[in-house]
């Protein structure tokens, strides 16, 4: 019977169900993650605009890095391979998702990727999502941590303008900041505007064509790397 | 666009709710979506249009919003959403209370 709009009709039934829309999706980033924690990889989903420089900062942690850890990359674009070629090409092992017109990774397509590339052999993976500020926010790919890169071209108000990103952020890389002498940017501004839409903000300045800021952007995920480490081995679980 | 998206992990919800009671059709769904999801329900309405057929072909979807709300973990006080978030007393950070649910509620199916 229809309890809910009185109707009394017999056949209809209503049933609570509560569901998160995405649970699959949250289903299969949880399995990610127990791999990536019990394989020893610190995965880092790093999103931002598109032309944020998230390629760069990558490309500039492989140079300070100089082999001294392992890092990979999967990269999602709509179309081209364009960034993980760029990735490869400093030596960094890269893999591509072309997501055709999706504009956000999900945990699947992390997942299927994860099966052709060499991922345990790594310290640190970085998910290079979609450049998009609003979409890659909602999907939880099963990183340790989301970093969204934002660059000193594209405005104060950014994180005013896009809440949901920036409150899931557990670090923003202000980037291009070699290019502040050049702009009428107010770095206190954006930290506020930060201090408004994340509980815990937490800013780097960086710079891919000068270095600056890269050490200390190496020193954040070693940080966070051992608190991984010394959290323990996710608990075992059956493979789908 | 991210709701069709949505949409499709919806249907595919609802559609093996219905298989396992045997329904015969979906009358209504109800879903909550909060102001700092990330989705926007007007979106999610018109996707939803887009994938309105079989047993969902009559289906009517309510979408119910909350509204984003802050609250200091330690001491329970309301954090005003729009301000720095953290507690002024006992210096936590606040903690998401309403505002980013994407849930399917409820589901209305007609039985034989």
């Amino acid at each position: 019977m229809c309890e809910t709009c009185g109707c009394g009709d017999p056949n209809k039934v209503s049933v609570e169900v509560h569901d998160r829309i995405l649970s699959v999706n949250d289903r299969t980033a949880a399995h990610n993650r127990e791999h990536f924690v019990e394989g020893g990889v610190f995965a880092v989903n790093l999103m931002g605009s598109p032309g944020a420089g998230k390629t760069a900062v990558l490309e500039a942690t492989a140079r300070v890095l100089d082999g001294k850890g392992r890092i990979g990359a999967i990269a999602g674009d709509l179309e081209t391979e364009r960034d993980a070629d760029r990735l490869r090409a400093v030596g960094v092992p890269a893999t591509a998702i072309t997501t055709g017109s999706a504009c956000h990774l999900d945990a699947e397509m992390v997942h299927r990727s994860l099966h052709h590339f060499p991922w345990r052999e790594l310290d640190y993976l970085f998910v290079e999502n979609v450049g998009n500020l609003v979409c890659p926010a909602i999907y939880d790919l099963g990183q340790a941590v989301n970093v969204v890169a934002l660059s000193v071209t594209e405005g104060e108000d950014k994180p005013l303008k896009y809440p949901v990103m920036f409150r899931k952020a557990d670090l923003v890389l202000l980037t291009k900041v070699d290019l502040l002498p050049h702009l009428d940017y107010r770095v206190d501004v954006v930290l506020d505007a930060l201090s408004r839409v994340m509980p815990q903000p937490s800013a780097l300045r960086v710079s891919a064509r000068t270095g600056e800021g890269i050490a200390g952007w190496l020193s954040w995920l070693e940080g966070r790397r051992a608190g991984q480490a010394t959290a323990g081995p996710a608990p075992p679980h059956h493979h789908s | 666009m991210h709701e069709y998206s949505l949409v499709r992990a919806m249907v595919d919800r609802v559609e093996q709710e219905a298989r396992s009671r045997n329904a015969t059709a979906i009358s209504r769904l109800a879903v909550r979506i909060g102001a700092m999801s990330g989705v926007e329900p007007e979106l999610f309405a018109s996707a939803f249009t887009l994938c309105r057929e079989g047993i969902l072909a009559g289906a009517e979807l309510d979408i119910r919003r909350s509204e984003a709300a802050w609250a200091c973990p330690r001491c329970a006080a309301a954090i005003p959403a729009g301000g720095v978030l953290r507690c002024h007393a006992c210096d936590a950070p606040a903690k998401m209370v309403t505002g980013d649910e994407i849930l399917l509620e409820q589901i209305e199916m007609e039985v034989p």
